[in-house]
């Protein structure tokens, strides 16, 4: 469990990177919507893992999940949403005004 | 429970949302709710101010949900100090901004009041956590204050500090997860508390933390090398935008001197001291290059922005010499290079206004219409923000200076602020040469500058004055805050023990 968590959130960072790292506003938005998954992902598994138990609480059950990095998750997704709306608006916005999707304004 | 500390984050919030429900239509209307919010903030940030300077942490429950579970507001010195200014740099840019600025783009009020919101949350809040949450409101509206007015350059600018926030964002939650991890909180005080006591296994994961958030509140304060975002950004802003962003590379130095005072102490266990060792050579290294871009700006509005990058690493290498006095002078230059900084933005529109096409650069031109007045100001603002005497910059720096001499790297911080100093001074007199007395052609006549518009200029620049006049009250009480953030106990007592629940008698209502 901890090994695919760990994998998973690595792999889904590396790409993020990667895609941060091109020049053009497409990929940069994939690549932020990337990160934004592994993060999202980090965030749930940082109160630690509980395997076989209920998401929130159940009588009878011993160890319950902590209910802390859900909540954060959810801001986190609910502000990562909101950003990227903007970003994809601002994105299509310099394309227009710009002529092209470099994100130094491209070439001169 | 008293309501005042929250009142800060509600003024505006409140006239966010009216301004949504019934402004926006281009009327008057939304200038009167607008000025309305942020006059009403000022005497509040004062109240808080005079509470706070008695030594009484005030805190405030969320929900009256007892702490470290809530939500807490705390105001303590430094926060009530921040708000103070705040206050008054958004309420001279926002009196700027009426004169006509707020009509080149859609809702510029409602998003000055989201930005003035997530300041002051951020000043306010004991969570790190909601820290997060008001860095999100203060970026998404500076976002789209930044782009106000629209045009190529605005766009190209606000593109990149999206894309590099967001990144930043990422980053700080990384790091917020980290700590969360290795020690179950996010309450800043109860964090203090935890990360004191915590072990050498969590010390991997909570040095990981700490790191990564130092790396987000650099990147906000604009230190080198993740600062090159700025000058493009600030020097294409709207002016009174750009003044009050000002303040936002204060927000970051704030988030680091919050943070390295209460959770990584000297007494954090295993993350002792963590950001001090980083703090004074990220200082020193933004201040030398800060000035190299001071020194090769071809017009006055990149120069200042530069002025705003410099001025964030004096305050960074302050905050790395470590002592309660470093931070009092830290204190008291950031009170200073903020408000000059803002009203300087306002006079370069001043003067852009006035030149036509040749806007703000160093270049030969008409004749400003009115050149004493214009002239005057900039002379002030130049002593101000360059630390000559007799305006506040000069003690500021002889505070600093004073503190390093102590220092075991003080020969270092010596050099790099005297001879920054010098060169700052050269570029200011050869941009005020150029621009009000390098003129050829004949004058235009007057585009007229609004005495609303100087007023508010003026105001900012002689903050710098009045700082001097009030030297001895101002240091009293950055001292006193100083003091109290090096002992952070009265802090976490306040917040902790104080548990916020009142049990009320049956049949009463909320308190």
């Amino acid at each position: 469990m901890e090994l695919i968590l760990a994998l998973l959130i690595g792999i889904t960072t590396a790409s993020a990177v990667f895609l941060l790292l091109r020049g053009h506003t497409f990929p940069i938005v994939l690549g932020l919507w990337l990160l934004g998954y592994a993060v999202n992902i980090f965030l749930f598994v940082s109160g630690g893992l509980t395997e076989g138990s209920a998401p929130l609480v159940e009588q009878g059950l011993e160890i319950l999940p902590d209910p802390l990095p859900q909540a954060l998750v959810l801001t986190a997704i609910v502000i990562g949403f909101g950003m990227s709306a903007f970003l994809i608006v601002l994105a299509l916005r310099a394309l227009g005004d710009l002529g092209d999707d470099g994100v130094d304004g491209g070439e001169k | 429970m008293n309501h005042l500390p929250i009142m800060p984050v509600m003024i505006p919030l409140i006239a966010g949302a009216l301004l949504f429900l019934i402004g926006g239509r281009g009327g008057g209307l939304d200038r009167v709710i607008g000025v309305t919010a942020t006059v009403a903030l000022l005497p509040v940030a004062l109240l808080l101010l005079q509470v706070a300077g008695t030594g009484q942490v005030m805190v405030y429950y969320d929900g009256n949900w007892s702490a470290p579970f809530g939500i807490v507001l705390v105001v303590d010195r430094l926060s009530a100090l921040m708000l103070c200014l705040n206050a008054l740099l958004a309420l001279a840019s926002l009196l700027y901004a009426i004169t006509g600025d707020d009509r080149l783009g859609p809702r510029f009020h409602l998003l000055f009041q989201m930005q003035l919101l997530g300041i002051n949350g951020a000043f306010l809040t004991g969570d790190l956590f909601n820290l997060f949450v008001f860095f999100e409101i203060l970026l998404i509206a500076s976002y789209a204050l930044q782009f106000h007015g629209g045009g190529k350059v605005r766009v190209r600018a606000t593109l990149h500090l999206v894309v590099l926030n967001l990144i930043g964002s990422s980053v700080f939650l990384i790091g917020i997860g980290a700590i969360y991890a290795a020690t179950g909180t996010l309450n800043l005080a109860d964090l203090a508390v935890k990360v004191a006591a915590a072990g050498t296994g969590q010390a991997g994961l909570l040095k990981t933390g700490g790191i990564l958030l130092l790396l987000v509140f650099a990147l906000k304060a604009a230190l080198v090398p993740l600062g090159f975002w700025l000058p493009p950004a600030y020097s294409v802003a709207c002016a009174p935008v750009a003044a009050l962003f000002a303040i936002m590379t204060k927000v970051g130095i704030y988030a680091i001197l919050r943070l390295q005072g209460l959770v990584f102490g000297p007494e954090a266990g295993p993350a002792a001291s963590l950001f001090t060792p980083w703090l004074l050579p990220l200082g020193l290294i933004t201040v030398v290059v800060a000035t190299f871009g001071i020194l090769a700006s071809n017009e006055l509005r990149r120069l200042l922005a530069h002025l705003v990058v410099l001025s964030a690493g004096t305050l960074t290498l302050t905050l790395g010499l470590d002592s309660p006095s470093a931070v009092a002078s830290a204190l008291f230059y950031l009170l200073n290079s903020t408000l000059v900084g803002g009203g300087l933005f306002l006079l370069a529109d001043l003067i852009a206004r006035d030149r036509g096409d040749a806007g703000t650069s160093f270049v030969t031109s008409q004749t400003v219409s009115s050149p004493l007045l214009l002239g005057s100001l900039f002379f002030v603002g130049a002593i101000g923000v360059a630390g000559l005497p007799p305006l506040a910059g000069f003690p500021a720096k002889l505070y600093l200076l004073q503190t390093a001499f102590l220092h075991p790297a003080g020969n270092w911080v010596f050099s790099v602020v005297l001879i920054s100093g010098l060169l700052v001074v050269v570029a200011l007199s050869r941009a005020g040469s150029a621009i009000f007395w390098r003129t050829g052609k004949a004058q235009k006549p007057a585009t007229g500058i609004a005495s609303l518009q100087s007023a508010a200029t003026a105001s900012l620049l002689l903050g710098s004055a009045a700082l001097m006049i009030g030297a001895g009250v101002t240091t009293g009480y950055t001292q006193a805050t100083a003091v109290q953030l090096a002992d952070h106990t009265g802090y976490v007592e306040a917040v902790m023990e104080n548990r916020g629940v009142v049990v009320l008698p049956a049949g009463q209502g909320g308190s």
